[in-house]
C-alpha cells in the first residue's frame, strides 16, 4: 500500500507519462533529492529551481500561457505567501483576458502542522486559497485521494492548488492505486530513491492507471445520523477516530471529507445536515475567515429551519505563529480532544 | 533628452556626404514604415487621451514618447502563434510594438471604451492592457514586473521546441526593476547551462509616477545589473527609431544565433505623464521621437511636407471613425461577470454547487 509521498509520485509519473506533462519543478525537486518529502524521486521531468517562489510560480506560469501542463512546488506552504500576486493574476488570467488564456498550472505544496514543523514549517493554506477565484483548490486526506485529485488538477485546463497534508505524507491508506503492487516493500523496491549514490538509480514504475476524483466531490467517511462533521487532509483521521470513539458511547456521527475545498460539495454537506441538523467543521487554518466559517454562513442561511442546534467551527487559533514546542503547536491547532469535546457540546446541545 | 540620456552613444548618421543622412544603411521602405507606424502610434494614443477627456472611458495609460523604440520592436519580432514564434510580454506603454505589428485602431479604441467586442478584455480591463494570443501576446496585466519571471516560462517551453529559433521579449519600465520579479528573471535567464532565449528590456524614462529615477538608483545603469549575469547588455538611444532597430535586431540575432539572452536598456521620453491619473498633459521638456524622425526623413527626402501633411490627417479620420465605431457598440452586462472564471464557463458561482 502506497504513502502518501508514493502516491503523489505514481501520479506524476502517470502524468508524465500520459498526460504530456512536461515540468515538474521547484526546490529540490529534481534528483539527487526529489523532494523534501520524496514525492517528486525517479521523476524523468522533475528539475531543480533556484530559490526563489516568485520565480517559480512565475515561470509555471509562463509555461502554462505557452500551453504546456507543469506542476510547480512551493516548498512549504509558509513560504508561498510571497508569491499572493502571482497566485492571484494565475487565477484571474482567463477571466480578465475574456477567455483567451487559460492556464493549465497545478501548484502543490505541504501544509499545515503535526511535524513539530515551528513557525514556518506548520502554516495552513487553505482558508488563503479558498480567497483566490479562479482555482481550483484540493487536498487529501489519503493516498488514493492524492492520485485521484492529483490526477484531476493536472489534467485540468484552470490553475489548480494541491495542498498535501505534511503530517499523512507517510500515512498508508486502506485502497490500493489501480495497478500499484499490493506488497510494499516491492513498491518500494521499484519506486524510492536509494540512501546514498542515486547517480545511477532509475525508478522502476509499476503500471498504474488512471483514477480520477471529480473536484467538487466530497465522500462521506462514516455514517451517522446525530451529527454532521465536515472536515479534509490530516484532520479527517482525526475527525473519524473520534467517531469511532464516540460511537462506543452511542453517538452516531457523520463524517464528510470535502476533498475538493472550491469547488465543494454543498449537495452531500445539505444532505447530511438536513439528516442530523447539527454540524461541525474542522480544519486547522486560523479560525478568523476562516474557510469553514464560509461553510457555517451558508448552512445558517439555507438550512437554519433544519438546524437543531449553532453550527460550530474547530479551528487553528488566530496567531502569529504555530510554536514549536509541543504544548504550543497542541494549543495552536485542533487535537483531537478539541473535535471530540465540539461534537459532544453540539450533541447535547438543547433547541 | 536629460543628461544621462545624452550620455548614451548614438549610431552614426552620417553617410560619405556629411550633409545627407544614411541612417546606418536601413532602407527607405523601413524607415518610412517606422515613421508610418509611429505615427499612427501617436495619433491613437492622443485619440485615447481625447476619449477619456471626454468622459468615455474611465482611464488612460499608454506609450506615447516610446514609439522610436516600440515600433522597430514590433516590426523585428516574429509573429504567430505558439513556440515557434516569438512571444511578447509587454507592459502598458507597448502600443507602438502592437501598432507596428498590426494593430488597428478600432481594436485599441474598443478595449478603451470597454466594449463587448474588445477582444482582449471584453470590457473588463484599462486601455493598453492588450491580449492577443494569435501573435503571441500575453496578458498585459497592471502589477508591474510580474511578466519578467512569466517571460522565462514561455522561452523555458521555445527552448525545448525542435526547430524553434523563437524568442521570448519581455518589456517593462525602469522604476519597476526594484521589484524582485526583475531580479528573478536576470537569475532564471541566465543560469549557467540553462540560459533563456529571451529578449529582456527596460524602458527607461526616469520615471515612476512621480518619482525620478535619479533618487532611486545607484546603479549607472540599470543594463550594468544584466552585466553581472553574464548576459550581454547594452544602453540604447530608444528615441531614435534607426538605433533602436539595428540594436534589437543584432541581440535578436544573438539570441536566436547562442539561445542565450540579451539585454536592452532603452533611454526614452515620457511625453504624456503617467497616465490620465496624473493629468494625461503635453510634457514639453523631452524629446518627441515621431517629430524628431519626421524632420530626419523630410530632410533627407524620404517624405514630403504633404505627405507628412496627408499621413497624420489619415491617421485622424480613421481614429475618429472608429471612436464613432465603437461608440454604437454594446457594453458588458451585469449577468456576464461569472464568465470565463473557468475554463469553458464551467460553474464557479457557490451559491449553484
Amino acid at each position: 500500500m502506497a504513502n502518501m509521498a508514493q502516491s503523489i509520485r505514481l501520479a506524476l509519473h502517470y502524468a508524465e507519462t500520459n498526460y504530456d506533462l512536461k515540468d515538474v519543478f521547484g526546490q529540490d525537486v529534481g534528483m539527487p533529492l526529489g523532494g523534501v518529502f520524496t514525492a517528486t524521486q525517479g521523476l524523468k521531468t522533475a528539475w531543480n529551481t533556484t530559490l526563489d517562489e516568485r520565480g517559480i510560480i512565475g515561470m509555471a506560469m509562463g509555461i502554462a500561457m505557452a500551453g504546456d501542463r507543469c506542476v510547480a512546488e512551493i516548498q512549504f506552504a509558509d513560504y508561498i505567501f510571497n508569491t499572493i500576486d502571482l497566485l492571484k493574476i494565475a487565477g484571474n488570467t482567463l477571466w480578465c483576458t475574456n477567455g483567451r488564456y487559460n492556464l493549465p498550472m497545478t501548484v502543490m505544496t505541504p501544509v499545515g502542522a503535526g511535524i513539530r514543523g515551528s513557525v514556518y514549517h506548520s502554516h495552513s493554506f487553505d482558508a488563503w486559497a479558498s480567497r483566490l477565484a479562479g482555482w481550483k483548490v484540493v487536498m487529501p486526506s489519503n493516498p488514493l485521494d492524492a492520485y485521484g485529485l492529483l490526477l484531476s488538477c493536472i489534467k485540468d485546463p484552470n490553475p489548480c492548488m494541491f495542498l498535501k497534508p505534511k503530517a499523512l505524507m507517510r500515512v498508508r491508506g486502506d485502497e490500493l492505486i489501480p495497478g500499484e503492487p499490493a506488497n510494499e516493500k516491492e513498491l518500494k523496491n521499484m519506486i524510492d530513491a536509494p540512501i546514498g549514490d542515486r547517480s545511477n538509480w532509475k525508478a522502476q514504475w509499476p503500471q498504474v492507471e488512471e483514477y480520477l476524483v471529480p473536484f467538487g466531490k466530497g465522500k462521506i467517511t462514516r455514517t451517522g445520523d446525530q451529527i454532521t462533521v465536515v472536515s479534509y487532509g490530516r484532520h479527517l483521521l482525526l475527525c473519524n477516530e473520534v467517531a469511532d470513539q464516540l460511537k462506543q458511547e452511542g453517538f452516531s456521527v457523520e463524517v464528510i471529507d470535502l476533498r475538493s475545498i472550491y469547488p465543494y460539495d454543498w449537495p452531500l454537506i445539505k444532505a447530511s445536515v438536513e439528516k442530523t441538523g447539527r454540524v461541525v467543521f474542522v480544519n486547522e487554518d486560523t479560525e478568523v475567515t476562516n474557510f469553514a466559517e464560509h461553510l457555517s454562513y451558508r448552512v445558517v442561511q439555507e438550512l437554519f429551519y433544519n438546524l437543531l442546534a449553532r453550527p460550530r467551527v474547530v479551528a487553528g487559533k488566530h496567531i502569529p505563529g504555530i510554536g514549536l514546542h509541543p504544548n504550543l503547536e497542541d494549543a495552536s491547532v485542533p487535537q483531537k480532544h478539541d473535535i471530540e469535546q465540539a461534537v459532544r457540546e453540539v450533541c447535547m446541545e438543547v433547541p | 533628452m536629460s543628461k544621462a540620456k545624452n550620455t548614451v552613444p548614438s549610431e552614426s548618421k552620417t553617410s560619405s556626404n556629411p550633409k545627407v543622412e544614411s541612417f546606418s544603411g536601413l532602407s527607405k521602405n523601413i524607415l518610412v514604415q517606422m515613421y508610418k507606424h509611429m505615427v499612427k502610434t501617436r495619433v491613437l494614443e492622443e485619440r485615447l487621451i481625447k476619449i477619456y477627456r471626454a468622459g468615455e472611458s474611465y482611464f488612460w495609460i499608454g506609450g506615447p514618447g516610446e514609439e522610436a523604440w516600440g515600433v522597430p520592436l514590433g516590426m523585428l519580432a516574429k509573429k504567430g502563434q505558439g513556440p515557434m514564434y516569438d512571444y511578447l510580454h509587454l507592459h502598458y506603454r507597448c502600443s507602438p510594438t502592437v501598432v507596428a505589428m498590426g494593430l488597428d485602431m478600432l481594436t485599441s479604441i474598443r478595449l478603451m471604451m470597454n466594449r463587448t467586442t474588445d477582444r482582449s478584455t471584453g470590457g473588463r480591463n484599462f486601455s493598453n492592457h492588450f491580449v492577443i494570443p494569435e501573435w503571441n501576446i500575453a496578458p498585459v496585466t497592471s502589477p508591474l514586473e510580474v511578466q519578467y519571471p512569466i517571460a522565462c516560462g514561455t522561452a523555458h517551453v521555445q527552448k525545448r521546441t525542435q526547430g524553434s529559433k523563437a524568442l521570448t521579449i519581455v518589456t517593462g519600465g525602469d522604476a519597476g526593476t526594484a521589484e524582485g520579479d526583475f531580479a528573478s528573471c536576470l537569475i532564471l535567464a541566465s543560469r549557467r547551462g540553462q540560459e533563456l532565449p529571451m529578449l529582456i528590456t527596460v524602458q527607461n524614462n526616469k520615471w515612476g509616477i512621480s518619482t525620478s529615477y535619479e533618487g532611486q538608483h545607484g546603479e549607472t545603469f540599470i543594463a550594468d545589473r544584466a552585466k553581472a549575469f553574464n548576459i550581454k547588455a547594452e544602453v540604447i538611444n530608444g528615441n531614435d527609431p534607426v538605433e533602436s532597430y539595428l540594436k534589437i535586431q543584432e541581440s535578436m540575432d544573438y539570441i536566436r544565433k547562442t539561445g542565450k539572452p540579451a539585454f536592452l536598456e532603452a533611454m526614452v521620453s515620457r511625453l504624456y505623464g503617467h497616465s490620465s491619473a496624473s493629468g494625461a498633459n503635453p510634457i514639453q521638456n523631452e524629446v518627441d521621437p515621431v517629430k524628431d524622425f519626421e524632420q530626419r526623413l523630410l530632410k533627407a527626402g524620404h517624405i514630403t511636407l504633404p505627405e507628412v501633411k496627408a499621413l497624420w490627417e489619415d491617421y485622424e479620420l480613421e481614429g475618429i471613425r472608429a471612436a464613432e465605431q465603437a461608440r454604437t457598440e454594446p457594453v458588458p452586462q451585469a449577468d456576464s461577470i461569472w464568465n470565463h472564471t473557468y475554463v469553458d464557463n464551467e460553474n464557479a458561482d457557490w451559491r449553484n454547487f
